[in-house]
């Protein structure tokens, strides 16, 4: 399988959430689109050697959220809803220049001499310095 | 593949696989299991992580009724480990793959599966059928001729054909190439999403951050991290500040701080909950711009958790 690739337990995200965004990813980029199916979910956990109760998780959310349907008996489909129907068009154009953007940005870093664990640093630390998030580092004063 | 054989049926018994209270083993002078009180949900891959020597797999004896506690109680599925009699029941329900992955060496691989077969009237013989097309086990072979990595193929293909409730691996991955490493792991997970509960021990942090649901850890025979990767991605974190002067007494004994570390001017707080406020603590205290929080990963938190002061 290389549409989902194997979560880095180590990374400090929640492997269900590196899969959730993947899938996410995936349907953002085009890669997935409406009606196509993702693998059940034994073989999924399989394959990306996973608890499975990671993948019922992930997969229920997504169910919850719209962008999966799950159908007994026969697997998960990306719906043809709304939601994906919006990214397919100019979202997706969207993603793919700023998937562009950042694999210049972490190029460029890496030309400086960065590593990756340095450069996940870099990014998290930004992101986790923005308003509103959830987890952030403060300002003094 | 129908999505609904995932999702766990209801418990009809209790919802633990394996249940211990005050567990002790003694012996001599030397206190090998101390005080341990362990939960194992069912339909859950538990990762029982402690290193070399912490009591590990005199705990899973105990649980097997192979050694008699010292003091203390367990279930295993449901039954007594103290009662002898009954714990013959439970062992036939679970399987368990010791870490020598000791098999009757003068048999062939053939005849040790023939020969386990024989006491199981619900052996699955297409799950024997497919691990031996996987795995490319030589039949012929005598098992004492095997390879380590094949052995522990052998024992697993054994307990996996005969449907067992309960495998309970004591360093399954133990002294394997990461190719079959992966193998293993990845059946293990196939058992689990089969409803099989996996309690296994080991100590290598990253397969267990990686395929377990819960995770327990033992040091020196006792109980020192009952928590799950996903708790651990969420509310772990490291916080860290620089302080020209050294902070008030006191300053950061604050909720969810579980460790405080200083070296110079760097201070580094390790935080299991509470993050928000303790960040806003340590920023106002800061003589730097800003403090920074970064993520914990399994190893680094075990390995604070094993250090000794």
């Amino acid at each position: 399988m290389t549409l989902l690739l194997k979560p880095n337990p180590s990374s400090g995200v929640p492997i269900y959430l590196q899969l959730k965004e993947q899938i996410r990813h995936a349907c953002e980029t085009g890669a997935l689109r409406p009606g196509d199916s993702l693998p059940g979910m034994r073989i999924l956990a399989q394959s990306l050697v996973i608890n499975p109760n990671t993948v019922a998780r992930v997969y229920r959310e997504l169910e919850q959220e719209g962008l999966l349907e799950l159908r007994h008996g026969i697997g998960a489909f990306v719906t043809s809803g709304r939601t994906v129907t919006r990214w397919t068009a100019a979202r997706t154009g969207q993603m793919q220049a700023a998937q562009k953007a950042a694999n210049e940005f972490v190029e460029e870093l890496r030309r400086r001499g960065f590593g990756t664990d340095e450069i996940r640093r870099l990014v998290e630390a930004e992101l986790a310095a923005l308003p509103g998030t959830k987890r952030h580092s403060s300002s003094a004063g | 593949m129908p999505l609904a054989d995932y999702q766990r049926s209801g418990d009809v018994q209790g919802s633990y696989a394996i249940e211990t209270h005050d567990l002790t083993k003694h012996y001599d002078t030397f206190e090998a299991v101390r005080g341990l009180s362990i939960k194992v949900p069912r339909g859950s891959i538990t990762g029982f992580l402690g290193q070399n020597g912490a009591g590990k797999s005199t705990t899973i004896k105990m649980l097997l009724g192979m050694m008699k506690p010292t003091r203390g109680s367990g279930r295993v599925l449901d039954v007594d480990i103290l009662d002898a009699g009954k714990s013959i029941d439970a062992r036939r329900r679970l399987a368990y793959v010791s870490e020598d992955k000791r098999l009757y060496d003068y048999m062939t691989v053939r005849q040790i599966i023939d020969f386990t077969k024989s006491f199981y009237p619900t052996w699955k013989t297409d799950i024997e059928q497919q691990l031996l097309d996987e795995f490319r086990l030589p039949l012929d072979r005598p098992t004492k001729k095997l390879s380590k990595g094949m052995r522990t193929q052998t024992a697993l293909l054994l307990a996996l054909a005969r449907g067992a409730e309960l495998l309970i691996l004591d360093e399954p991955t133990e002294g394997l190439d990461p190719v079959v490493t992966e193998k293993i792991l990845e059946l293990v997970v196939g058992a689990a999403a089969d409803g099989t509960t996996v309690f296994f021990s080991s100590h290598q942090i990253a397969e267990v951050e990686q395929i377990a649901d819960r995770i327990l850890l033992i040091d020196r025979g006792q109980l020192v991290l009952d928590t799950s990767p996903e708790l651990i991605a969420e509310n772990f974190r490291r916080i860290r500040g620089i302080y020209d002067l050294p902070l008030p007494e006191g300053a950061l004994a604050l909720d969810g701080v579980e460790r405080v570390a200083v070296d110079g001017r760097m201070v580094s707080v390790i935080a299991s909950r509470n993050i928000d406020g303790i960040a806003h603590r340590m920023a106002h205290l800061s003589s730097g711009p800003s403090v920074e929080v970064l993520p914990l990963s399994l190893k680094e938190i075990v390995l604070e958790s094993l250090k000794r002061d």
